[in-house]
């Protein structure tokens, strides 16, 4: 539901879609330099708060994400904010791994480089305690694991290549320990997590840094959806961005946010199985 | 494509001041190049090709698109000493090239500050040394050169032969085609030394004065100018020697002559050189290492150097442009007709004063315009003026120059696209005029219809 897309630069109709002007990003030069960023899953709430905060730092960014209404404002917002052309959209539906290596060139070119790639899509369905759905649980691995596998693929060898960059992936508590709640949520997080803590062990020797950040609730759209929880030590997304702002400063690892959740997990993930399995959540 | 992927490479430019992370490929042939063309055009990337990677700005950047490396590419194809033509490869250095010559009594008519200069680099941007006023820029000692246009056709370019082409790829910046080969015409000359002769000059009028009444005496001239105490300067010229000069042709001809001394002093390696010269880059300590030069320039001498040292003045010092530090330095030059030179620069000068922002190295040279068609040459003098990059100056900076481009197309002025890393496209455009951009896209067009080859400084002074 979060990270779809669609088109790739072969794609005539995205070319005629988007306004001449708002494809031709300025180019670096030494008096005016600028970083270069991804983000997959741009327009959602994490998402767009993030793209403001590393818009206001001067980053140059390409916008990713699966619907292109909001894609679009969010850029012309962007633009028009910082009085240069900062951000180009591009639409992408995450589940279309095929498309990703032409389009990962595509995004690269235009922006002229890559410092930072920021994966921060995702899907979520609150199933209810005795119901199992398959094509909920297919969709969330897709869009949770799979697309930031496609992405990564592509990301990883170029910045090991370059030996620098960093790279975010927006997971989650919730990959910390299966729960009754959500089986496919909480697999499809753990295998991110998991997927970033060996490409982190790949990458660093490199100098590439890796990121897991893990959210515990932040007041999105999320929240709103039929059968989701009730907010517990939720942040705003302005607050997570923040947080996933200072990380990439930092080049830090491993970040909970808000960083209490660090000490929620370290309870919860030792809590033995016969107790556990006994609780309601 | 995920070998592409693995070929991701940051390049930065001479200055360190800006780098750009770009598919790296390295051609050993013109079918390999045309390879390249072919992937490019598959994968909807373009290309810039790349030499030393000697510019100051962002001439050899191609951010997220592919750069064609061609050092690979070195090797002397043809050397004849009896008539000093010389065949060669893009990828040859002006080292390499001179080290050839040099024991059979010849030297390159025109070279640039560092020997590191490749060929092809040497011929995108028409380099230009401290002879310019004499003979003129690198293109004008062509025979003949050999280049792949991106539609795959092989050109062969004299100044008699596709003579618009010839004009038009030689200062190209390598936006037209690829050069593949290159014929060039030696200078003789009868030792390895130069007849050096040294005087002080207390303003910019004296100095200006002096680069003017001076060339027509000099094979070689070329002035510093202290940009701290604004006037304070000195005069370099040199002539070659001729046959009877030189008692001991035969030894200072070796290139083992020739080579400048790894160590200072006879002790300190020069490679550690520029840690110790870092605290000196900012106003005062350039304030103290300009005044102790100047005062020891006041003796007029004349001495005998070699054709390195005299020439390669940033290859005395490996990796000096690394005492500006992590953000580097960029210079910008303006080149100006000699009745407004005067006025201009002693404005520029004083604002940079006024702004806190005085450039640490100044450097005039006496110019005459040349035939090639992005020409940056004009009959009169240039002025390169090298400033740090820091992190809090980069907007006021930024701005000044901005300032400093607009007076210098007021009064008729030109820039040098291998030196100058903010001209913008509106600038670009007043100083080579309307017809000379229609003239240039026009043959863009012709040789490169599908818009293949582009660099950031294309992006920057084209679009």
């Amino acid at each position: 539901m979060f990270g779809a897309m669609i088109n790739s630069r072969f794609d005539k109709n995205l070319e005629a879609d988007v306004p001449e002007s708002q494809n031709v990003i300025p180019r670096a030069t030494p008096l005016k330099p600028s970083l270069k960023a991804i983000i997959v899953g741009a327009s959602g709430g994490i998402g767009s708060a993030i793209v403001r905060r590393l818009a206001a730092e001067g980053y140059i960014l390409a916008l990713i994400d699966y619907s292109d209404g909001p894609l679009k404002s969010l850029c012309n917002e962007i633009n028009k904010t910082h009085g240069e052309n900062r951000a180009i959209p591009f639409k992408h539906n995450v589940t279309e791994y095929k498309k990703v290596p032409d389009l990962f060139r595509k995004v690269v070119a235009d922006i002229g480089g890559l410092d930072l790639f920021i994966y921060v899509a995702g899907a979520i369905y609150f199933p209810a305690l005795d119901e199992f759905n398959f094509d909920e649980d297919h969709k969330m691995v897709e869009v949770n694991l799979l697309g930031p596998m496609a992405w990564m693929s592509q990301v990883a060898p170029v910045f090991q290549s370059m030996q620098g960059g960093q790279i975010v992936g927006v997971s989650s508590v919730a990959g910390d320990r299966g729960r009754v709640s959500n089986p496919g949520y909480n697999s499809s997080k753990a295998g991110f997590t998991n997927y970033l803590e060996a490409l982190r062990n790949r990458l660093t020797r490199h100098g590439v840094n890796v990121i897991t950040i893990k959210p515990g609730m932040v007041k999105t759209q999320m929240l709103n959806l039929p059968g989701a929880p009730e907010p517990m030590l939720a942040v705003t997304p302005e607050q997570a961005a923040d947080g996933i702002l200072k990380a990439i400063k930092k080049r830090k690892q491993v970040v909970y946010i808000s960083g209490l959740w660090r000490w929620v997990m370290l309870v919860l993930t030792n809590i033995p199985s016969v107790i556990f399995r006994r609780l309601n959540f | 494509m995920s070998s592409l992927n693995q070929t991701f490479k940051r390049l930065d430019n001479f200055g360190h001041s800006l780098s750009a992370a770009s598919y790296c490929k390295y051609p050993k042939t013109p079918e390999e190049i045309y390879e390249v063309f072919q992937l490019a055009k598959k994968t909807g990337l373009t290309v810039s090709t790349r030499g030393a990677g000697r510019s100051y700005n962002d001439a050899a950047l191609n951010g997220g698109g592919i750069i064609l490396d061609m050092t690979g590419m070195d090797k002397i194809l043809a050397w004849d000493p009896s008539t000093g033509v010389v065949r060669c490869e893009p990828g040859v250095t002006i080292e390499k090239l001179w080290q050839t010559i040099l024991p059979d009594g010849w030297w390159p008519p025109v070279v640039s500050g560092t020997m590191a200069t490749t060929m092809g680099g040497a011929l995108s941007t028409n380099i230009h040394g401290k002879n310019n006023f004499l003979m003129g820029p690198f293109g004008e000692h062509v025979l003949e050169f050999t280049a792949l246009l991106p539609t795959g056709a092989k050109i062969t370019c004299s100044p008699q032969k596709n003579r618009d082409l010839f004009y038009s790829l030689i200062s190209g910046l390598g936006l037209l085609g690829v050069f593949t080969s290159v014929a060039l015409q030696m200078k003789k000359v009868y030792s390895g030394l130069l007849n050096v002769r040294a005087w002080p000059t207390r303003t910019l009028e004296e100095q200006l004065k002096s680069l003017l009444e001076a060339a027509p005496k000099y094979d070689y001239i070329v002035g510093w100018l202290d940009t701290i105490t604004v006037g304070h300067g000195q005069i370099h010229a040199a002539n070659y020697l001729n046959e009877s000069q030189d008692l001991q042709p035969r030894k200072t001809l070796q290139v083992k002559y020739q080579t400048l001394p790894p160590r200072l002093f006879g002790v300190l390696p020069k490679s550690i050189m520029h840690y110790f010269m870092k605290p000196f880059v900012n106003n005062l300590g350039t304030f103290g290492i300009n005044s102790a030069k100047y005062i020891l320039s006041q003796r007029r001498h004349s001495f005998r150097q070699s054709h390195t040292a005299f020439n390669f003045y940033l290859d005395y010092i490996p990796n000096w442009e690394r005492s500006y530090g992590r953000n580097g330095l960029i210079q910008h030059q303006s080149f100006l007709p000699k009745e407004p030179a005067l006025q201009i620069w002693t404005e520029m000068l004083a604002t940079a004063k006024r702004n806190g922002l005085p450039p640490y190295l100044g450097v005039t040279k006496r110019h005459r315009p040349d035939k090639f068609l992005l020409s940056h040459s004009v009959d009169g003098f240039s002025l390169a003026l090298d400033f740090k990059v820091t992190d809090r100056n980069r907007s006021r900076l930024s701005a000044m120059l901005t300032e400093f481009d607009q007076m210098v197309i007021k009064a008729g002025g030109r820039f040098y696209f291998a030196k100058n890393s903010e001209t913008s496209s509106q600038t670009t455009l007043a100083f080579l005029g309307q017809e000379t951009v229609e003239k240039f896209k026009k043959m863009k067009k012709r040789c490169d219809p599908n818009g293949l080859l582009e660099s950031d400084l294309y992006r920057r002074i084209f679009e």
